[in-house]
Order: structure tokens, then C-alpha cells, then sequence
């Protein structure tokens, strides 16, 4: 699996200069926003990648309650963080996108606001494993993580159930895209998961090895001890 | 509307903070690398 990651990421590195061209070249230009609409195609994309690596989170954390394991916990740990940085994306893609099309870089709206509440709770999430040297901290942070995916699913159907400044989805729920746009957006959305995964990967080897590290110090001074 | 300031400012942003913390992944992974072969010699 190691010796796959370097074409794996050289992969993903292609796919992503394929995916730029599409969204800054090939898609057409759209009528009302202009080119600043192409924010869409890196806004969307980071926004739905940090929602599978929160849900990976979830799912990692929950393992760790269960089962107790290590490697889950780690996991736990990199997809949060590589999360938090997706999550970042779209905080600051979207005020880009809104200055220009509504007239301001921020507003109280709902899907905003929760989205910011979901940033919020997992950069806790990373300052408590950060500092925290407390044997319960794993269990804190997998407790801690169940609320913050509570907020994925609330973020996501806040522009279904409200009335919210926010876009509508354009794609099924009656909405219509031009087949080039469709054709970007889908191809950027598959870019941005394949790099989001391996991103999240490389982040969970460094977890383990870290935690290895930590061992292995332990160990040292434990032996410094004794001698 | 300037719309291709913002468009490149959206694309700037994106791959900075992309650059940033997979330099920061890199400089973490290669410092336990280092740490891991102090510690087995």
C-alpha cells in the first residue's frame, strides 16, 4: 500500500491540472454572475469533501468507543484535521463568491452561520487532542465528534427546510445545468475526493508514526529508569 | 463587476492553503522520520 501512494498522489496531481482546466476553461461562462460563478467549481467540490472526512471522523470515532482501537482513533484524528482544512476552503471561497454577487462578504444567514458552527466545533475537536495529555481525551474527542457530525446534516438540508440566502442546489431538486458545467462540476468533485482521501491518508501514516514515535520515547526514558 | 479578481483570489486562496498545510504534513512526517532513526540507532 506504501509503495502505491507516490502514483496515487502523481494520479491525483493530473487529475486535479484536468479538473482546473475544466472549470477555468472548458465550462462556459455563466449569464448572470459572470466568471466569478467558476468559484463554484472549487467552493461545492471542498465542501463536500469535508463532509465525507467528517463522516469519516464519525465513523472512526465511533469504532474507537466501541472497539478501543488505536488505528481507529488515528484516523479519528487525520480526518478531522484534513477536514478542518476543507471546511477552511469554503469559508474563504465563499465570501469571495458572495462579495461580488450579493453586495457583501458575509451575512447571519442559516447555512453560513451552521457552517461556521461546524468549523468551530472541529477546530475544538483539534485543540483538545492538541493539549489535552489526558488518557480520557480520545474518549472526550469521540464524543465530542458525534455532535459535530449532528451539524453535517443540518448544514447540508438548512437550504432545503429554511428560507436562506444561500443558492439552491442546481442540480436535481428541478434545478438545470448546461452539460459542460455538469461535465466540470462532476469531474472537480472526483478530483477534490481522490485528493481530500489521499490528503487524509497521508495525514493518518503520519498519525500512526507519530503515536509510534511517542512509544518508543516512552520506552527510552523507561529504560533510562531503570538502568 | 471585476469578477476575475475574485475568481482568481477564490483560486489563490484554495491552493495556498492547500500548499500550506501539505508543506506542514511534509516538515511533520520528514522531523518523525529523523526522531525514529535517533531513536532505533
Amino acid at each position: 500500500m506504501k509503495r502505491a501512494f507516490p502514483i496515487l498522489a502523481v494520479l491525483t496531481a493530473l487529475l486535479l491540472t484536468y479538473s482546473t482546466y475544466q472549470a477555468l476553461v472548458v465550462a462556459p461562462t455563466e449569464r448572470t454572475m459572470g466568471d466569478v460563478q467558476r468559484i463554484f467549481y472549487y467552493h461545492v467540490p471542498s465542501a463536500w469533501t469535508a463532509f465525507c472526512l467528517f463522516f469519516v471522523n464519525l465513523i472512526a470515532s465511533l469504532t474507537y468507543l466501541l472497539r478501543k482501537s488505536s488505528k481507529a482513533d488515528a484516523l479519528a484524528v487525520a480526518a478531522a484535521e484534513v477536514g478542518v482544512v476543507f471546511c477552511t476552503i469554503v469559508l474563504i471561497t465563499g465570501p469571495i463568491w458572495a462579495r461580488p454577487v450579493w453586495g457583501i462578504w458575509w451575512t447571519w444567514d442559516l447555512r453560513l452561520t451552521l457552517t461556521l458552527v461546524l468549523w468551530l466545533i472541529y477546530v475544538s475537536y483539534l485543540v483538545l487532542r492538541r493539549f489535552s495529555d489526558s488518557s480520557q481525551t480520545p474518549k472526550l474527542a469521540a464524543v465530542l465528534a458525534i455532535f459535530g457530525a449532528l451539524d453535517v446534516p443540518l448544514v447540508y438540508f438548512s437550504i432545503w427546510f429554511f428560507r436562506t440566502q444561500h443558492p439552491q442546489p442546481v442540480i436535481g431538486n428541478g434545478g438545470s445545468l448546461d452539460p459542460r458545467m455538469l461535465h466540470a462540476f462532476l469531474i472537480n468533485l472526483f478530483a477534490f475526493s481522490c485528493f481530500g482521501a489521499m490528503v487524509c491518508w497521508w495525514r493518518y501514516r503520519l498519525e500512526l508514526l507519530h503515536r509510534e514515535v511517542e512509544e518508543m520515547e516512552s520506552l527510552e526514558s523507561l529504560r533510562g529508569v531503570t538502568q | 463587476m471585476n469578477a476575475i479578481k475574485f475568481l482568481w483570489a477564490a483560486y489563490i486562496a484554495t491552493w495556498v492553503i492547500h500548499g500550506l498545510y501539505i508543506g506542514s504534513v511534509a516538515r511533520r512526517y520528514s522531523r518523525l522520520r529523523q526522531r525514529m532513526k535517533e531513536l532505533r540507532k
